[in-house]
C-alpha cells in the first residue's frame, strides 16, 4: 500500500512522465487537434472499404473517448465532438455508405445499452429479457405502419410515415407500460431468480411474436413484417440550396444517423441526470444493500419498477427507430442472443458507468458487424492465395463464442468493466488493498441511502 | 479430530437399520410415484371434464372420445418429459444447494451429453458395429460415456469459470455462467460441423425393439386402437428411475453424501469439521453434470436428431422444475420435474384439440412452463416441497 502511494506521488515511470507532459498547459489541445485532423483527413481522403479504413474508423471512435477523458475545457470537448460527429462523419458517410450504417447501429445499441444500464448497472437487477421491450417497440410501429393493422382494427389504413414522430413517444410509453407489467410480478424476487424469470419472459414475447398469426394475424408469425413505413424526409430543400444532389437512400442514411445521434444524446442526458438525482441514489442504495435501503425508507418495489420502466421505455423507442431503419422485422431478430449481446456491452464497458456502457456498445457492435466479418473475408482472401488456413475457421460466425468468452474473462479479471464507475470498483475490489479505504464505501452507501430518503 | 469424525460417521452407517435404509433410498421415489399418479389423475380428470363441457362445440369430431383416446399416450409423454426435467433439475438443485448459485450452463452440459452419444453412435456406425451390438449394451455404454464426459466437463467448468468468483457478488458468477453456456454452444457447433457429424446430428441406435403394447383401447364401431409405449421412452423412464435410486443412495447413505449435505447446510462449519469444501463442491458438479449427461444421452436417443442449441430450452424448464419443487431440495427437483412434465404434455396435446387448432399446443406449452415459474415464485417461492427460509442479513 505504501509502495502504491509513492508511485502515485512521484511519477517515475516513462508512461507516467509522458502522461504528465501531455496533460500540461496547451499540450492536450494540440495533441487532440492533431489526432482529430489526421484521422479526419484519413477518413475523408481515402473513403474506400477495407481493413485500413476499418482501423481508421476505430481510431475515430477512440478519439471520442480521448476527447471525453482529456484534461481540457468542456467547451472545447463539446465543440470538437460536435464537429467530428455532425460534420466529418456525415460527409464520410456520403462518400462511403458502409461505415455510417455501422456507426448508426453502434449508436442505436449504445442507447439500448444505456437503457439496460439503468436496470442492471444502477439498480442492480439482472434483466436477461431486455430485448422483449425492444421487440414491443419494433412491432408497435411495424404493425401500425403496414397493412397488418387492418387485421386487428378492420378497415383501418396503415399510418402515414409522419406518424413516426408521435410513435417515438408512444413507443416510450408502451415500453414503460410493458416494463411495469412484466416488472410487477417479478420484482419482489431476489437477483438470480429475477434473471431467469426475465429470460423466460423474453422468450415468451418471442414465442408470442412467432405464434400470434392465429387466430388473428397480429404479428404475421415467423415470416415477420416487411415494408415498414419510414418517416418522410424534410431536409431535401437544404441539400438543394447547398447545391448537393444525393440519392434518397443516402439521405435516409444520414437522416437515421442524425436521429440516432439525437436520441443517444438525449438518452445520455436523461440517464446522467437520473443517476445524479434522488432516484439514482435510491437505486444505488438498493443495488448495494436491499435490506439497508428498506431500513432507510426507500420504497423498494416502486424504485425497482421505476428502473425497469425507464430501461424498457428507452428500448421501446429504439425499437420504433429500429423497425423504421430496417423496414423488416421477424421474431429471430429478438432472440436471447440479442439480449445477451446488449448485456455484454454493459458488462464490458462497466456496469453503472455511462461512458463505459457506450464504449462497450461501440466495441461490441464494431467487432460484431465490422471487424469479425472483415477478418473473415481477409482470411478467405489469404486462403485463396494458398495460405493454409482451415476452411472451418470463419470468425464471423463465432458471435456466441465471442460474447461468451467476453463475459467469462471480464467477470474473472475485471468485473467492474473497462471504464468503471468508482463505487462499483470499490465494491468489487474491497478485499484487496486499494487506495480507497473500506470505511469510505460504507460511508458512501449510508450517505446515498440517507439522501434518497430525505 | 479427523479420526473421531471418521469413526463417528462409520458408526452412523453401521447403526442404520434396514428400514431406515429403505425409507431413505426409496422414500423419495415413493413421493415421486405419488406425484406421477396424482398428476395423471388430476390432469386427466380435468381434461375429461373440460371435454365433456365443451362437447357440443365441435360437430366434426366427438371431443370427449378424442380426449379419452389420446389420454394414455399423453400420460406416457408426460412421464417421459417429467423424468427428463427431473434428471436435469437435479443438477441445478444440487449446485444451488451447495453454492446458492444458478448454474446457467447446465443446459449445455446436458447438450454435450447428447452429442457425446451422437459421436459414440457415429463411431460405432462407421466401424460397422452399430447393428450387431446388443441394444442393452449400447444403452449402458452410451449412458456411462455421456455421464463421464458431462460430469468431467461440469467439474472443469466449475474449476475454470466459477471457483475464482466464489466470493464475488451474486450476479458475477451468474454472468460468467451465461458466458460458459454460450461458449459451450459454439464450441460444440464448431466440433460437430467440422467432424462430419453436422449441425443437425443424427443419433443412431441399434434396433431397440418394437413398441410395447400395453392395452387395446376401444373406440367407436367396435374397433380398437393400441395403447403403446415405445422402447425409447421405456428405456428413458427405467434409466431415470435407476439414476434417482442411485442418487438417493449416494446423498442419503454414503459419507460423501453426508459431506455434501453438510456443505449445503453451512459451508464454514463443514470446513471446520474437516470437510474439504472445494472437493465436495467439485464432486457436486460432477454428480450434477453426470446426471445431466445421462439425461442428454436418453433425450438424444429418443428424439433422434440433436443440434448444439437443444440444451437451452430443457435447461430453462428444468430450472423451472427445480424452483417448482423447491430449489436446493433433491426430492423437490424430481417432483417439480414430474409436475412440469405432465402439465406441458397436457397443454401440448389438448390445447390444439380444444381450440380447433387455433393455438398450437407445442408452442404455448413453453409459455405455460414460464407462467408456472412466475406464479410459483410469486405465491410460493419456496416451491412445493421447500421450506420457507427467511433471508439472512
Amino acid at each position: 500500500m505504501a509502495a502504491d502511494n509513492r508511485q502515485v506521488d512521484q511519477p517515475t515511470s516513462l508512461w507516467a512522465q509522458l502522461r504528465a507532459t501531455a496533460g500540461r498547459g496547451p499540450a492536450p489541445y494540440v495533441l487532440i487537434l492533431a489526432y482529430a485532423a489526421i484521422v479526419s483527413a484519413l477518413l475523408l481522403l481515402n473513403p474506400t472499404t477495407g481493413l485500413g479504413t476499418d482501423m481508421v474508423v476505430v481510431l475515430f471512435l477512440l478519439l471520442m473517448l480521448v476527447i471525453y477523458r482529456a484534461p481540457t475545457m468542456l467547451a472545447f470537448k463539446l465543440t470538437l465532438g460536435t464537429i467530428l460527429l455532425a460534420v466529418v462523419m456525415p460527409v464520410f458517410g456520403v462518400l462511403n455508405p458502409f461505415y455510417i450504417d455501422v456507426v448508426t447501429k453502434a449508436g442505436m445499441f449504445a442507447a439500448l445499452a444505456l437503457g439496460l444500464n439503468v436496470v442492471v448497472g444502477f439498480a442492480g437487477l439482472l434483466d436477461l429479457g431486455y430485448v422483449a421491450f425492444f421487440a414491443v417497440g419494433a412491432y408497435l410501429w411495424g404493425i401500425f405502419s403496414t397493412p397488418q393493422i387492418s387485421n386487428i382494427v378492420p378497415g383501418m389504413e396503415p399510418l402515414h410515415g409522419s406518424w413516426f414522430w408521435l410513435f417515438l413517444a408512444i413507443g416510450l410509453a408502451v415500453g414503460a407500460f410493458f416494463g411495469v407489467l412484466l416488472g410487477l410480478p417479478v420484482l419482489r424476487l431476489r437477483g438470480d431468480y429475477l434473471a431467469i424469470v426475465t429470460l423466460g419472459l423474453g422468450e415468451v414475447i418471442r414465442v408470442l411474436a412467432t405464434n400470434l398469426d392465429r387466430p388473428i394475424n397480429i404479428t404475421n408469425g415467423a415470416q415477420g413484417i416487411k415494408d415498414i413505413g419510414r418517416p418522410p424526409l424534410f431536409v431535401e430543400p437544404v441539400f438543394q440550396a447547398l447545391g448537393i444532389t444525393i440519392s434518397q437512400v443516402q439521405e435516409y442514411r444520414l437522416y437515421f444517423y442524425f436521429l440516432v445521434l439525437l436520441v443517444l444524446a438525449l438518452t445520455v442526458f436523461v440517464v446522467h441526470r437520473l443517476n445524479d438525482s434522488r432516484i439514482g441514489r435510491a437505486w444505488t442504495a438498493i443495488r448495494e444493500d436491499e435490506t439497508a435501503a428498506i431500513a432507510m425508507g426507500i420504497p423498494l418495489v416502486r424504485m425497482k419498477l421505476l428502473a425497469f420502466a425507464v430501461g424498457a421505455s428507452f428500448a421501446g423507442t429504439m425499437g420504433v427507430i429500429f423497425s423504421a431503419l430496417q423496414t423488416f422485422i421477424n421474431p429471430p431478430t429478438f432472440d436471447l442472443l440479442r439480449s445477451i449481446g446488449i448485456l455484454s456491452m454493459v458488462i464490458l464497458g462497466g456496469m453503472g458507468s455511462i461512458p463505459g456502457t457506450m464504449l462497450g456498445a461501440v466495441i461490441v457492435t464494431l467487432l460484431d458487424l465490422q471487424l469479425l466479418p472483415r477478418i473473415a473475408s481477409e482470411l478467405a482472401a489469404l486462403q485463396r492465395r494458398g495460405v493454409p488456413i482451415p476452411s472451418w475457421f470463419d470468425p464471423a460466425q463465432y458471435q456466441r463464442l465471442l460474447f461468451g468468452l467476453l463475459l467469462i474473462i471480464m467477470m474473472i479479471f475485471r468485473p467492474e468493466g473497462l471504464l468503471p464507475e468508482d463505487r462499483r470498483r470499490q465494491e468489487l475490489h474491497h478485499d484487496e488493498p486499494a487506495p480507497a479505504p473500506e470505511s469510505k464505501k460504507v460511508a458512501s452507501v449510508a450517505e446515498s441511502a440517507q439522501s434518497a430518503e430525505g | 479430530m479427523a479420526v473421531e469424525a471418521t469413526t463417528g460417521s462409520e458408526l452412523l452407517v453401521t447403526r442404520r437399520s434396514f428400514r431406515s435404509f429403505m425409507s431413505e433410498v426409496f422414500g423419495p421415489l415413493l413421493q415421486v410415484f405419488l406425484f406421477v399418479v396424482g398428476s395423471a389423475v388430476v390432469l386427466g380428470g380435468l381434461v375429461i371434464l373440460l371435454a365433456a363441457a365443451l362437447r357440443g362445440t365441435r360437430e366434426d369430431i366427438d371431443l370427449l372420445q378424442g380426449t379419452i383416446t389420446i389420454l394414455p399416450q399423453v400420460i406416457i409423454d408426460g412421464m417421459v418429459r417429467g423424468f427428463l426435467y427431473a434428471t436435469i433439475a437435479l443438477g441445478y438443485t444440487m449446485v444451488y444447494g451447495v453454492l446458492e448459485f444458478i448454474n446457467f450452463a447446465h443446459g449445455e452440459i446436458f447438450m454435450v451429453g447428447a452429442f457425446t452419444g451422437a459421436f459414440f453412435s457415429a463411431a460405432l456406425a462407421s466401424s460397422g458395429m452399430l447393428t450387431t451390438l446388443s441394444p442393452i449394451l449400447f444403452v449402458i455404454a452410451a449412458v456411462l460415456l455421456g455421464m463421464a464426459v458431462s460430469g468431467f466437463l461440469a467439474m472443469s467448468v466449475e474449476r475454470v469459470a466459477y471457483r475464482p468468483l466464489r466470493n464475488a457478488p451474486r450476479l458475477v458468477p451468474l454472468i460468467s455462467a451465461i458466458g460458459v453456456s454460450l461458449v459451450l454452444q459454439d464450441v460444440m457447433r464448431i466440433i460437430a460441423v467440422n467432424t462430419g457429424l453436422g449441425f443437425n446430428a443424427q443419433f443412431r441406435t441399434p434396433d431397440l425393439g418394437q413398441p410395447l403394447i400395453l392395452a387395446q383401447m376401444p373406440i367407436a364401431d367396435g374397433r380398437t386402437i393400441p395403447v403403446s409405449i415405445d422402447s425409447r421412452s421405456m428405456i428413458f423412464i427405467v434409466v431415470a428411475i435407476l439414476m434417482l435410486i442411485g442418487l438417493n443412495y449416494l446423498v442419503n447413505i454414503t459419507k460423501l453424501g453426508t459431506a455434501i449435505r453438510a456443505v449445503a447446510q453451512d459451508r464454514p462449519t463443514a470446513s471446520l469439521m474437516g470437510i474439504d469444501v472445494n472437493r465436495v463442491i467439485a464432486i457436486t458438479f460432477l454428480i450434477g453434470g453426470a446426471l445431466g449427461g445421462a439425461a442428454g444421452i436418453l433425450f438424444g436417443m429418443r428424439v433422434g436428431t440433436i443440434n448444439p442449441y437443444v440444451g437451452f430450452l430443457p435447461g430453462l424448464k428444468a430450472f423451472t422444475a427445480a424452483v417448482l419443487g423447491g430449489i436446493g431440495n433433491i426430492t423437490g427437483a424430481m417432483v417439480g420435474g414430474i409436475v412440469l412434465g405432465f402439465l406441458e404434455a397436457f397443454v401440448a396435446s389438448y390445447l390444439s384439440l380444444f381450440t380447433r387448432g387455433q393455438f398450437s399446443g407445442a408452442s404455448y406449452a413453453d409459455i405455460v412452463a414460464f407462467s408456472i415459474l412466475i406464479l410459483i415464485l410469486i405465491f410460493r417461492p419456496s416451491g412445493l416441497l421447500g421450506e420457507v427460509v427467511t433471508q439472512k442479513v
